[in-house]
């Protein structure tokens, strides 16, 4: 095996109550990419994210992520790995600044935080980190905003912050541009393309231009299944690609 | 922009001071310290001590409900152990007072540790039963046990020597040392609350599967929060069974469960000073309506319910909202 595979998936299957949302999926990320996941409503996309960041169990099939089977882990483990994922709805911790949701990330790196007897001003050793981070993402005027009160945009910006903080070596994005106005997305396309410098990241999109723009490899699933794999000039000629998308009669 | 940056640094560095503590809460600990040490001498003190007694509990379970995310209606099972613990230690075995309430606090601990263990498994609803069902075998424990006194429950409990020392038959003196108790019980839970753990609990509460996301396993510090939060329980519970020198059903019965959920709405969850001001309102209507007999839990059910509806974030929660200061 080339070490150049980061993540590996060989038949994922996940079945609910005989329902096969994903049967048999095999896929390989290679280091350093952007890899988008595509394919109509109910393809199973969201699903196949789940069980690669283990939010779900597989029913069969093998996840070895840079030469470790990972197919048992919880999903917390994997994070303490570099497999970081982010979610659909923008996961932020609405009660809690944007300055202290990004130190939240940062507070790992003490190791388990049990100790509540001490003051949380020792975590002020965190704040410049933080704030790097938020400048990263062009939020460095809100650090003391409730993340609750930041406008939808911007909550996907201090989710992507709070993900980098913790320096993942492969970032799972769950549609990073899902709900967005325009404008929205053009900031979050720039931010993903500049994060991704050193980086792998896969991700499951809808917009296909977002998916154009900076995707190296596409997946495309259909009904559980892969249908085709390549980059976006190969898989968006695809004929079954075409009609999975369109529907047959207009293929 | 840098200016905002500026000026939002200057606030947060007034905000906080050497301690972390706000001078704003600095302020209202201490005017509510003053307030205590005034009040045996204006008020009945054996009734200050029980709404002491009370702040404490429902301080302690708003660790759990508003800074936790887990709404326990059992927790009647570690106050009232603690209670029944600390009563048969201070009695039977002759100790000291302030051993006899470390043997209540530490039998609640111990049975959050199991209870909590096997209830955090579950989530939301699932969670509430499992508590309510686990308090409910202690309420029956407390009935059957022959130690406990049935419903006689334990009686003429000797309030003792603190340290075999100081005589506390004096209600004054009680009074100081129960104060002593529940302001440090209050100053430890503030900082648990504002601890690099208390952050991580708040980040557990606000969204749990970003939290798993970030690689924390947040079963162990939904237990921890769960122990902690049945310690102190344990400590108010043990302390009541002194003052009143009596552990009894009451103690465990789940309408005490109930009632510590309500005040700590009606105070406002999640605030630091909600569950006091909670606390010390529904003491005083039992006390003062006492006289209505039964008609009390009847007034007091629609005073709950015209206070959610009026300030669904509760007292305290609907100031801070209108103050823009966390309190």
């Amino acid at each position: 095996m080339g070490g150049d595979i980061i993540l590996s998936a060989k038949g994922l299957t996940k079945e609910f109550k005989g329902f096969v949302a994903v049967g048999g999926v095999d896929l390989s990320i290679t280091r350093g990419t952007i890899h988008a996941l595509i394919g109509p409503n109910g393809a199973g996309k969201t699903t196949c994210f789940n069980l690669l960041t283990k939010f779900l169990q597989p029913t069969e099939g093998t996840i070895v992520y840079n030469g470790r089977d990972i197919t048992r882990l919880a999903p917390a483990d994997i994070a303490r790995l570099g497999l970081v994922r982010s979610f659909q709805i923008s996961a932020v911790f609405p009660h809690l600044s944007a300055l202290e949701n990004v130190r939240i990330a940062l507070q790992r790196r003490r190791g388990e935080s049990f100790d509540f007897w001490r003051s949380e001003t020792v975590l002020r050793r965190f704040n410049d980190e933080a704030t790097k981070y938020l400048d990263d993402v062009g939020l460095p005027a809100f650090a003391q905003v409730k993340a609750g009160e930041l406008p939808y945009g911007r909550k996907r910006a201090l989710e992507i912050a709070t993900t980098l903080a913790l320096e993942p070596e492969l970032l799972l994005l769950d549609e990073p541009t899902a709900g967005m106005a325009q404008q929205d997305i053009e900031r979050i396309t720039t931010l993903i393309g500049r994060i991704s410098q050193n980086r792998t990241i896969l991700m499951v999109e809808h917009n296909l231009s977002v998916v154009a723009s900076l995707s190296n490899h596409i997946t495309v699933l259909a009904r559980g299944k892969v249908l085709a794999e390549g980059n976006y000039g190969t898989v968006s000629k695809d004929s079954r690609v075409i009609e999975a998308y369109i529907g047959a009669g207009h293929a | 922009m840098a200016a905002d940056i500026e000026t939002l640094d200057k606030q947060s560095a007034t905000k906080a001071g050497a301690a972390g503590m706000p001078r704003l809460h600095q302020v209202i600990f201490a005017a509510l310290l003053a307030l205590a040490l005034a009040a045996p001498f204006m008020l009945y003190p054996v009734f200050v001590m029980k709404v002491l007694c009370f702040v404490l509990f429902a301080c302690a379970f708003n660790l759990l409900l508003g800074f936790g995310g887990l709404l326990s209606f059992g927790h009647a099972a570690y106050f009232g152990s603690a209670s029944y613990v600390a009563a048969h230690a201070a009695k039977v075995w002759g100790l000291t007072p302030e051993l006899a309430i470390l043997c209540g606090t530490a039998a609640a601990a111990a049975l959050g540790f199991v209870f909590g263990g096997l209830a955090i498994r579950r989530a939301g609803i699932y969670f509430a039963m499992v508590t309510l069902a686990f308090a409910q075998m202690v309420y029956f424990f407390a009935l059957q046990a022959p130690f406990t006194g049935g419903e006689d429950g334990i009686q003429a409990v000797p309030r003792g020597d603190l340290l075999g020392i100081i005589s506390l038959r004096s209600d004054l003196t009680l009074y100081f040392f129960v104060l002593a108790i529940v302001f440090t019980g209050l100053l430890l839970i503030y900082r648990i609350v504002h601890s690099p753990f208390g952050q991580v609990l708040k980040a557990i509460r606000d969204n749990e599967p970003r939290a798993v996301s970030l690689g924390y396993r947040v079963n162990r510090y939904k237990l921890a929060i769960f122990v902690l939060s049945a310690t102190l329980a344990g400590l108010a519970g043990s302390t009541k069974a002194l003052v009143f020198q009596l552990a009894s059903l009451t103690d465990v019965h789940w309408t005490m469960s109930g009632e510590v959920v309500l005040m700590t709405l009606l105070g406002g969850m999640g605030t630091v000073f909600g569950p006091i001001v909670g606390a010390a309102a529904i003491v005083t209507m039992q006390n003062y309506l006492a006289g209505f007999g039964a008609w009390v839990t009847v007034i007091q059910g629609t005073i709950f319910v015209i206070g959610v509806l009026l300030f669904r974030e509760g007292i305290v929660g609907v100031l801070s909202r209108w103050l823009k200061k966390s309190l």
